[in-house]
């Protein structure tokens, strides 16, 4: 539920993008409050990363508005851009430069003082635990310590918001959970973060509140609790022929007792996000 | 304003990563030029009363000012379509002027760097200019002209094979049709008109006079300056369109 005196980090107002004739936003309205880790959920090409670029400065809206910190991002937009901290989906550092010189370059971008960039990447390196690798030129690094480098960079202007576009889509699970406990560690330390998905457990994981996004259209937005508590909170995967389906329950016992009057094999588990995400779309989150 | 010095030095710190390649290349088509052109063929030739070797070296300066000012636009290509480190410059505060500033100057600091090194190879094949400050004005103003027109182009192409297609059909062309390597005067009269208007002949034009210690031909400098300034702002214009 959302408070009235609590502040808002982001403000969507029916926004829409068109590509020619694609609708990539079709009138997304959305508040997200300060301090919060609020997670975008869909599909591929659901407008997940679309939402994000008109956001930070690489795409216009077509339509509608978007505010950051209360700046519209269109009309403010280099006010806006400095609340806004990016971690794009793919790897966009320097791979000749070494670590310290791709940060440095974003802290002038920032317009700086050449001594807080050094003392900022000395701890922001501290941070997220690379701080021997100061001048290991990026092509030298893993996929996992880009990543965490790319989050590095855009902390470094100390942004009010970070924009986290599939953060560790492409990486294996361990170091996956590294890069959830360090975005945790970054919202404990009070940026609101916005999380693009489509992994359903980064979003139970991590997120206050969750957004369902299909087609361009804001399908419903809540914790991942009252998304889930909608079905109920145990679903029963019964195989029936060629065909699958789940029921849901309030209760385990309730699940299991009417598993016993299938005679085909089945299966009683905790529902999940993917579960409400079929039950108000009719289509995987993962496909 | 440190936006521009970012991007500059960014481009800065890779040339130095690359710096002996980088030279090592640029060394390569004026050399080339210098034993295809200056011996094998115009050893002895003279034009307007010099010696080939003497007239082509002026030009071969002009034309590759040309060619460095422009190559940034690949850069710039690699850095959007590859690196795609241009949505960092994006999500920036930075104005658009500060970006096509940035990149202009490195243009110019490129074709600076590939005079030097054609300046030393014309003294190992006995050629010396004195190099007044016209010849560098012209130098810049033409590097600045090309830098511009190669962040308008790099803004609005969608991939690397356009990129290749505008040096085919323009820049190439360009370069050996501007008064580079023979005078215009040597050209029918229609090719002759319609190569005047060319930006590199007056490129061409004011760095063969300063060298040779004539007067400089006024007309040529502003053309390249009010061309330069309109390319600029061409390319502002263009980086905002390059949003989504």
């Amino acid at each position: 539920m959302i408070e009235e005196n609590e502040k808002t980090a982001i403000e969507l107002v029916n926004l829409r993008k068109n590509y020619g004739k694609l609708e990539a936003l079709k009138g997304v309205s959305l508040k997200v409050l300060e301090g919060e880790l609020f997670a975008y959920l869909g599909p591929n090409g659901s407008g997940k990363t679309t939402t994000i670029k008109i956001l930070t400065g690489l795409a216009c809206p077509s339509a509608g508005t978007a505010y950051v910190n209360g700046f519209n991002v269109e009309k403010d937009s280099i006010q806006a851009k400095r609340q806004c901290g990016y971690v794009p989906q793919a790897l966009n550092l320097d791979n000749e430069l070494t670590v310290e010189q791709n940060l440095f370059i974003h802290g002038w971008l920032f317009h700086l003082d050449k001594k807080f960039i050094k003392d900022r990447i000395s701890a922001l390196l501290d941070y997220i635990g690379l701080s021997d690798r100061s001048k290991t030129p990026v092509k030298e690094l893993s996929g996992g310590m880009k990543r965490r480098v790319m989050i590095a960079r855009a902390l470094l202007h100390e942004p009010k918001i970070l924009f986290l576009d599939e953060p560790t889509v492409g990486l294996d699970p361990s170091i996956r959970r590294k890069i959830w406990a360090l975005i945790k560690r970054i919202q404990m330390d009070g940026t609101t973060i916005f999380l693009t998905t489509h992994y359903i457990e980064e979003a139970e994981f991590l997120a206050d509140r969750v957004a369902f996004l299909a087609e361009g259209r804001l399908i419903t937005v809540g914790t991942s609790r009252e998304l889930i508590e909608t079905l109920g909170r145990w679903a029963l995967d019964i195989v029936d022929g060629e065909h699958m389906k789940t029921l849901y329950f309030s209760t385990q016992e309730d699940a299991k007792q009417q598993a016993l009057q299938y005679p085909g094999s089945f299966s009683v588990r905790p529902v999940n996000l993917e579960d409400v995400f079929i039950s108000m779309t009719g289509k995987r989150v993962q496909a | 304003m440190k936006g521009w010095m970012a991007i500059y030095y960014r481009e800065i710190l890779i040339l130095k990563q690359r710096f002996f390649r980088q030279l090592a290349s640029m060394s390569v088509m004026p050399l080339l030029y210098m034993v295809a052109f200056g011996y094998g063929v115009g050893e002895k030739v003279t034009v307007d009363g010099v010696n080939y070797m003497s007239f082509m070296i002026p030009g071969l300066l002009a034309m590759n000012s040309m060619v460095q000012g422009f190559s940034i636009a690949a850069e710039i290509n690699i850095a959007r379509f590859y690196w795609r480190v241009f949505e960092e410059f994006q999500s920036a505060p930075i104005r658009h002027v500060a970006y096509v500033t940035g990149e202009v100057l490195f243009g110019i600091t490129r074709a600076v760097m590939g005079a030097g090194v054609i300046i030393i190879l014309s003294w190992f094949f006995g050629i010396s200019f004195s190099y007044n400050g016209y010849f560098w004005l012209a130098l810049v103003l033409n590097a600045f002209l090309f830098a511009s027109i190669a962040v308008c182009l790099a803004m609005l192409v969608k991939s690397h094979a356009d990129q290749a297609l505008l040096v085919n059909f323009v820049i190439t062309p360009m370069g050996f049709l501007g008064g580079t390597f023979f005078p215009l005067e040597r050209m029918p009269f229609i090719l002759r008109e319609v190569l005047a208007y060319l930006p590199i002949t007056h490129a061409a034009k004011a760095i063969r006079q300063a060298l040779f210690n004539q007067p400089p031909p006024i007309v040529s400098y502003l053309v390249l300056l009010i061309l330069g300034i309109v390319f600029f702002m061409a390319a502002i214009w263009c980086v905002d369109r390059a949003k989504e």
